[in-house]
């Protein structure tokens, strides 16, 4: 019975944030959906990955997401959809109604007789997963680098830009007779359209 | 009904609703959490087919990678989203076809 209350509480959850109107909420039920995930998973006896999917999923992502809704705003955009809702239900439901038929009931086929631990299963087994993960993981660190250095980059474009323009008036009249616009000729319109894309 | 056949309409109920989700909304961060919702599905799935064959603990460890993939998917979705309502001024999905033929 508590399995049938902690799936109805998941699947609630997760309709509520898709179909909320703010981003904030969303955010938050993401997590109730992560939280309530990780209870079910417990109770299917993986208390590894529930602790991982309690810590990561409702802990780190819900912390991106605000972070993320925080920097970006919160736009809306509920008025207009990409199809109409009567056409997009019965797609899940045509969806789910063939996956259910190939997947239910689904029945335990018995435990194996000396299955090995989590951790060698991990580390052994599945060795190559975990140099995925690595190649993964940095794979992330380096997108995001690249993606805030190019925020950074442009930022100190314009600084500096500010700055040639403040110091450009000053170096003219503290010239001795030799005006500084000789010396460095002034971009052209092209240029400086290279320099701020 | 057992528990893995309730966890397994859970499955079901997540893909949906995670399906449905990219299939309604515009909005960039919005995609990005229908997309957690159906890794979630993923998640509880492959832990179900392990339990129901015997091998828990290889689920685990499917699991764990799928876990790493889903938080590096979120992490850079979210920069980009970011990085599109900083360039654009929108976080719809329609204002990135500008390059359209």
């Amino acid at each position: 019975m508590i399995d049938a209350v902690l799936v109805a509480g998941t699947v609630l959850c997760a309709v509520r944030a898709i179909r909320a109107t703010q981003l904030l909420s969303s955010a938050l039920w993401l997590a109730g959906v992560s939280a309530l995930a990780s209870i079910l998973l417990y109770r299917l006896g993986a208390p590894q990955i529930a602790v991982i999917e309690l810590s990561v999923g409702a802990g780190l992502v819900t912390v991106l997401f605000v972070f993320a809704i925080s920097i970006a705003g919160d736009d809306g955009l509920t008025e207009r959809e990409f199809l109409p809702n009567w056409l997009a239900l019965g797609l899940i439901a045509l969806f789910a109604g063939l996956l259910g038929w190939m997947i239910l009931p689904l029945e335990e086929t018995g435990v194996a007789a000396a299955e090995a631990t989590f951790e060698s299963v991990l580390w052994s087994d599945r060795a190559l997963d975990v140099l995925v993960q690595i190649v993964l993981i940095f794979s992330g660190v380096l997108c995001l680098v690249t993606l805030l250095k190019e925020r950074h980059t442009s930022a100190q474009q314009q600084a500096l830009a500010g700055r040639e323009e403040r110091e450009r008036p000053s170096a003219a009249v503290s010239g001795n007779g030799h005006h500084p616009q000789a010396a460095v000729p002034d971009p052209s319109p092209a240029e400086v359209e290279e320099i701020h894309a | 009904m057992s528990a893995l056949n309730w966890v397994t309409l859970g499955v079901l109920g997540l893909l949906g609703a995670g399906l449905y989700g990219l299939l309604i909304t515009r909005n960039l961060i919005k995609v990005v959490i229908a997309l957690q919702i159906l890794v979630k599905g993923a998640l509880l799935a492959l832990v179900a087919a392990g339990q129901a064959s015997g091998q828990i603990n290889l689920g685990q460890s499917l699991a764990v990678t799928v876990i790493v993939a889903d938080t590096v998917v979120a992490v850079v979705g979210l920069a980009l989203a970011v990085q599109v309502k900083r360039l654009v001024g929108t976080l719809d999905v329609k204002a990135l076809s500008n390059l359209r033929g």
